[in-house]
């Protein structure tokens, strides 16, 4: 036991050893890895990585499974995340450490997530010394939860799963039965230490139509699987902070609604009116009298600073109509574009010479025709950069919207 | 919805698109008060001339809004002479175009045109802008709209504003028409930017350039006309009524003044809501008993 304790320390001095042996300059090489950014063309010469038409490539497979079908989809989803800040969360093969990347995304996928869902609600739930801590409750203000989250940096202990989908379970069993219940777990941790059975409680979840997904840091984990499968969400593990930034911002979107999960209703929603200016009020939310600039709650009268948001007095759900208009766009997504195949790129005097959208020119150097989309309602030509903006942040078409008599005949065939 | 702060970029070298609204229907309507089309051209040539020559390295480029189509007519970066004249010529071709693109005979008032469409080419152009490196001029959009609003268009126009929002663009209207456009007074107010009715139209080039031709940095340290009241509440869809409360179907937001048993729109059921209810409550006790 003891010489095994003394062998154990002494490598784990190797490795430190090992670290500070090299020096500062080949430490930035092997930290930065760069050579992972190259690759070799045919004649054997070093070239930087291609990544726009990859990442173009990559973007397109993406939009295709996501539109595929008009899909019904959850526009409105009370979601906890469940961080992972156990003893694994700091590790250090994030730089600079796990938590601080988690802790990181977690803040870019709150902003992206109230912008693409502003109806929905996010609350935190933080797993550390083998229990679940509930960071902050169900709330729709990004600003709140950020403010909590990093206040509450740290790593200590195991980590829980089932106290943290039981926590989860009972906060989100609460809630109105329209609603869609998410958990998004990001797990550092390669292995979960449980009071009880938590296959049990992963059927409980199931019961109680929670879509749990999780994104791993660490390895594949055989009870992360088999909870996603049970529940219908997805599992992922990162392999670097891009992808783990890119895994993290696919929950984003709603997805698609599941007929029995949530239950179709009317929800009762106020919509306030701005009050006048300079008319000094005590608000609700905060307890201060403020000057002018905050919003009447439409039945109880009380004072509001920010949409949207629960009336502190009445609880009625308050937005304004652009909040709504926020989320149309999932409900009318725009058709993925064509590519252009390459026997028509041939007959290139035929091809508009210009991008529809920012006017760039399509062709290549030596005046061929570069890579290009086209719309499949307006036939417009797009240059690939238009593409994604067209359809990740955009939503129309230009081409499409400046052409009035195309609209009438995609309208005639929905 | 936060007003957005203006990136820091080169502070005083601005980008401005214009969207010149040349709906026929609206311009003939125009014709019995004094302000008409070329008078208007003339005083938009003049500001854009003056834009040019604030500084040397702003660049304004024009998109038409018409009846049935949008189209670049000028691109100061792209044509030979940093003249706004030059647009004269592709403004001409532009609008015989439009025209010849017209299917229906006769309009029934006014008509609308395709604002939409000309804001989501104005924003490719500037997310190419954004693209081309990391100085660049500071991007933001005037509209010179006349035309009434297309209801038709609302969710476009919406998209638009966000997509201008979150890329920090702000959105400039200046309504020549005799109504006010809530489209625009929604684009301005959202994206941060500035909405003006002017009082007197033959007055456009002083309007122009005393509210739209200074660069954002100089903005904030200007009296420019404060936002109007924007009324953000919705109307319902059964009745067009402006409502204050009202009830949302679950899954497709469509806003009704009253509860009904269906959704007219997505047609869900929300009878079996009700039902339901009880029995989640009594499930949400065992979960806690046990």
């Amino acid at each position: 036991m003891n010489t095994e304790e003394k062998r154990f320390n002494q490598e784990e001095e190797d490795e430190e050893e090992n670290g500070r042996g090299r020096e500062a300059w080949e430490r930035t090489y092997a930290d930065e890895r760069s050579w992972e950014s190259l690759q070799e063309d045919e004649s054997g010469l070093l070239r930087p990585i291609d990544n726009k038409t990859l990442s173009h490539a990559q973007y397109r497979r993406r939009l295709r499974t996501a539109t595929a079908a008009r899909i019904q989809k959850g526009l409105i989803r009370y979601l906890y995340i469940i961080i992972d800040f156990s003893r694994a969360a700091a590790e250090m093969d994030y730089k600079p450490s796990r938590m601080v990347v988690v802790a990181r995304q977690v803040e870019a996928y709150i902003r992206e997530f109230f912008d693409q869902n502003p109806l929905s609600q996010i609350g935190l739930v933080i797993l550390k010394d083998g229990v679940a801590h509930c960071l902050t409750d169900l709330g729709g203000s990004p600003e709140a939860h950020i403010k909590a989250l990093m206040g509450k940096l740290g790593t200590s202990g195991d980590a829980s799963l089932q106290n943290g989908l039981d926590l989860v379970c009972d906060l989100l069993n609460q809630i109105p039965s329209y609603g869609h219940r998410e958990a998004l777990i990001l797990y550092s941790a390669l292995s979960t230490c449980d009071p009880g059975d938590i296959l049990e409680t992963i059927q409980k979840c199931k019961a109680s139509k929670i879509r749990c997904s999780v994104i791993g840091l660490s390895a594949e984990l055989y009870i992360c699987k088999h909870l996603c499968q049970e529940t219908g969400g997805m599992y992922f593990v990162a392999l670097d902070e891009p992808h783990l930034k890119e895994l993290v911002l696919e929950h984003a979107p709603p997805p698609p609604a599941i007929a029995e999960f949530a239950v179709a209703n009317l929800i009762k929603m106020g919509f306030p009116q701005r009050t006048a200016e300079g008319v000094i009020s005590i608000c609700s939310c905060h307890k201060e009298a403020k000057v002018g600039g905050g919003y009447t709650c439409p039945r109880c009268k009380a004072r509001i600073c920010e949409l949207p948001t629960e009336c502190c007095i009445c609880g009625l759900t308050l937005v304004s109509s652009p909040h709504l208009a926020r989320s149309y766009h999932h409900l009318f997504p725009i058709r993925p574009f064509d590519d252009v195949s390459p026997s028509a790129l041939k007959d290139f005097h035929k091809l508009p010479k210009n991008c529809f959208g920012c006017q760039l020119s399509l062709l290549n150097p030596g005046n061929l025709p570069g890579p290009q989309v086209a719309c499949p309602n307006c036939k417009q030509h797009f240059c690939l950069d238009c593409d994604i903006y067209i359809h990740e942040s955009l939503h129309n078409c230009p081409g499409c919207e400046s052409l009035r008599n195309s609209k009438t005949i995609s309208d005639m065939e929905e | 919805m936060t007003p957005v702060s203006s990136k820091l970029y080169a502070d005083d070298v601005s980008l401005l698109m214009v969207l010149v609204d040349t709906n026929p229907y609206f311009w003939s309507s125009m014709k019995n008060t004094a302000f008409t089309f070329p008078k208007f051209i003339s005083h938009v040539l003049a500001f854009l001339n003056s834009i040019l020559l604030l500084n040397q390295m702003n660049q304004v480029v024009v998109i038409a809004t018409g009846y049935n189509s949008c189209d670049y007519v000028f691109d100061s970066s792209t044509s030979s002479m940093q003249r706004a004249e030059c647009l004269l010529e592709k403004l001409e071709d532009f609008v015989d175009k439009d025209e010849s693109l017209s299917q229906e005979d006769s309009v029934d008032g006014v008509g609308f045109s395709l604002l939409s469409g000309a804001l989501s080419m104005a924003l490719c152009y500037i997310q190419r802008v954004f693209r081309s490196g990391p100085l660049h001029p500071q991007p933001r959009i005037l509209c010179l709209h006349g035309s009434p609003d297309g209801p038709g268009q609302y969710v476009a126009v919406m998209n638009s504003i966000f997509s201008a929002q979150r890329s920090m663009v702000p959105i400039d209207s200046c309504v020549i028409g005799s109504q006010h456009s809530a489209f625009l007074q929604q684009a301005s107010y959202i994206t941060g930017g500035v909405y003006l009715k002017p009082q007197v139209s033959d007055g456009l080039f002083q309007y122009l350039s005393t509210v739209f031709a200074t660069d954002l940095h100089s903005r904030s340290f200007l009296q420019l006309p404060r936002p109007v009241g924007v009324d953000f509440r919705a109307s319902c869809f059964c009745h067009k009524n402006t409502i204050d409360m009202g009830f949302i179907c679950s899954v497709c937001l469509s806003i009704f003044c009253k509860h009904h048993k269906k959704c007219s729109t997505c047609g869900s059921n929300f009878g079996e809501a009700r039902k339901q209810d009880p029995s989640a409550s009594d499930q949400r006790r065992t979960s806690y008993g046990s």
